[in-house]
């Protein structure tokens, strides 16, 4: 079964020779991988956030188990954009696979420095934009929080990179998600993932201390998967570009519940840390699991929830 | 119930190299209780089927996910080699929290997936007088390493402790080389360990020779502290969080110091899991 798709976005188009691909932050650079399967056989791969200079992240405890998930607050440590692109990206396989950078700034500013940094690369196959962070200077307003902000940051990032495929990944923490993609669509995406992680906490009762030396931090892994398949319909519901959908996806039949509610292609991303061969043997499994649950075409498959009550 | 030897021919010789690690699952033999029998056990070597290494070095970890973890449990647990001979795998645990209180309820039979082998483990170097220092279940991978060891005679251990010295694989070790334990169990035990830890280091640094040390961050301190003092060459195996255990996650940084060898490094956070587990002392800062 051919499972190859093309998500046509409004500038650029992004092929991927399946929809499975791997989530920022949890593949490092893929090459940490590259032992547990063939990162050829992934429909691509979105690399660890960088950001334009080295970033230490924020003091230990950064992260913590919790039930069905985990909570993360690494603060973003990175080795700079120019690091990747001289020393990771010549050795991964770019030719075979799809790499999509995940960029992250402090400013509108910095967005456009990345991304013009990144439109040259010829490895790089899309840019995959966190507007999940602070905006320095609107004193540390949320980019994905807010329509125009995340708006601004979209437009910024495509016209810096008018070569490369634009793919905006959308947080959940926010009042109506729907609001926001439409917005970054507006602004230019070609394509738009979600979800990033939901904010969370855990303490200890006998510390009494926060689990995390950041107080709080995004929540991923399976406890989100209900939140992510609602804004996942919800978006592609809202917007005509795209979506890639991730949040808490393990096996073939999650990814396919994914395509179900309206993604074209899905993310891996907790799911390599239950095995580092999850996204490699989704990848495998997923023609299969098409057979088992008589999907024959795709396509069709994609986005043909039926549903009674209108909400 | 304890003092059980966790023996066996060694799956090979020690080589110097990295090993590329890889996923399998493996089934448990069984799962040996240690400590004073009469007590419920709270220390257990989980003997498993043989992952298909080739080679590993003491030192180097494993992360494991019984299946009995489900999905509220999502990562897997790292845990340090114990011993790997041509037939079974073991590793050694207390049970600590969650992971490890369902750990202790594996039976024979049941699947545990595991990667590995994982990090850079202790140096070895046959011919230097090599002095072990563990602090309790920091003499878990020593077990191996003096399985391996090819000039035992060249090797020796100080080991506190507190629980019964039958909660540990200690027989493992001294069948191979001296081990000296001291147990905490009144004020004043450590102050003698801490002394005693001193005055062997001392001696290992007039010989030349190789410090090794593993145990609680507090013991690795000492070690530490003593070590640039004594200018013994020294390393210390940490032990962080982790999630994925290959480099990914970046939950399981420590922090480099200036004397770290890339320069673009030092003073900087770096993955315990892949830079480590074990550092040469005067490279991280504890």
């Amino acid at each position: 079964m051919d499972l190859s798709l093309t998500l046509k976005g409004q500038v650029c188009d992004l092929h991927l020779k399946n929809p499975v691909l791997t989530a920022s932050g949890t593949f490092g650079y893929g090459l940490e991988f590259s032992t547990f399967g063939d990162l050829a056989t992934l429909g691509g791969l979105v690399v660890k956030g960088l950001s334009l200079k080295p970033r230490q992240g924020n003091a230990v405890p950064r992260i913590v188990e919790t039930t069905a998930g985990m909570l993360n607050a690494v603060g973003l440590q990175n080795d700079g954009v120019e690091v990747f692109c001289t020393e990771k990206l010549p050795r991964l396989p770019w030719r075979d696979t799809a790499i999509i950078a995940n960029i992250y700034a402090a400013s509108v500013e910095e967005f456009a420095a990345l991304a013009a940094r990144l439109d040259g690369e010829e490895g790089v196959a899309a840019l995959e934009v966190n507007v999940s962070c602070p905006n320095v200077k609107a004193g540390g307003a949320l980019f994905g929080q807010d329509a125009h902000l995340a708006a601004a940051v979209t437009s910024a990032v495509r016209a810096a990179a008018p070569h490369k495929h634009i793919m905006v990944k959308l947080s959940p923490n926010v009042t109506d998600i729907a609001l926001i993609a439409r917005s970054v669509e507006d602004a230019g995406a070609d394509s738009i993932s979600c979800i990033n992680t939901l904010l969370g906490m855990a303490v200890n009762l006998s510390t009494r201390r926060p689990a995390l030396a950041n107080v709080v931090g995004g929540l991923s892994g399976p406890a989100i998967k209900p939140v992510a398949l609602r804004c996942v319909w919800q978006v592609a519901q809202a917007v005509s570009v795209p979506v890639v959908g991730l949040g808490g996806i393990l096996s073939a039949e999650d990814a396919l519940e994914f395509l179900l509610v309206g993604a074209s292609a899905v993310q891996v991303g907790t799911g390599n840390f239950l095995r580092p061969d999850c996204a490699f043997a989704l990848a495998a499994e997923l023609p299969a699991a098409c057979e088992r649950l008589g999907i024959t075409d795709v396509t069709a498959f994609r986005g043909s929830l039926q549903w009674d009550t209108a909400c | 119930m304890g003092n059980e030897r966790l023996t066996g021919r060694p799956l090979c010789a020690y080589k110097e190299g990295m090993s590329q690690p890889n996923f399998c699952e493996l089934d448990v033999l069984d799962l040996v209780p240690f400590g004073q029998s009469g007590k419920e056990s709270r220390f257990f070597a989980l003997r498993l089927t043989r992952p298909d290494w080739h080679i590993w070095q003491p030192g180097q970890f494993v992360m494991l996910r019984p299946d009995n973890f489900g999905l509220d449990l999502p990562w897997a647990r790292p845990f340090g080699i114990c011993h790997m001979t041509a037939r079974h795998m073991i590793c050694f645990f207390q049970v600590r929290g969650r992971g490890t209180q369902r750990m202790s309820r594996l039976r024979a039979g049941d699947r545990v997936r595991a990667w590995g082998p994982l990090g850079q483990g202790f140096v070895m170097e046959p011919d230097s007088p090599t002095l072990l220092l563990a602090g309790g279940m920091g003499i878990v991978p020593f077990v191996g390493y003096v399985n391996l060891h090819p000039k035992p005679w060249n090797v020796s251990m100080l080991f506190g402790h507190r629980e019964h010295i039958s909660c540990y694989p200690v027989d493992s070790i001294n069948e191979h080389v001296p081990v000296d334990s001291l147990r905490e169990q009144q004020s004043g035990d450590l102050d003698n360990f801490i002394y005693t830890i001193q005055e062997r280091m001392r001696d290992l640094a007039e010989q030349q020779g190789l410090v090794l040390a593993c145990g609680p961050t507090p013991f690795m301190r000492t070690v530490q502290t003593f070590a640039a003092e004594l200018g013994v060459r020294c390393q210390l195996s940490l032990e962080n969080r982790m999630a994925c255990g290959v480099g990914a996650c970046l939950g399981c940084v420590a922090r480099t110091s200036s004397s770290w060898p890339d320069p673009h490094k030092r003073d900087s956070p770096v993955q315990v899991c892949t830079h480590g587990p074990v550092f040469w002392a005067d490279h991280v800062v504890l």
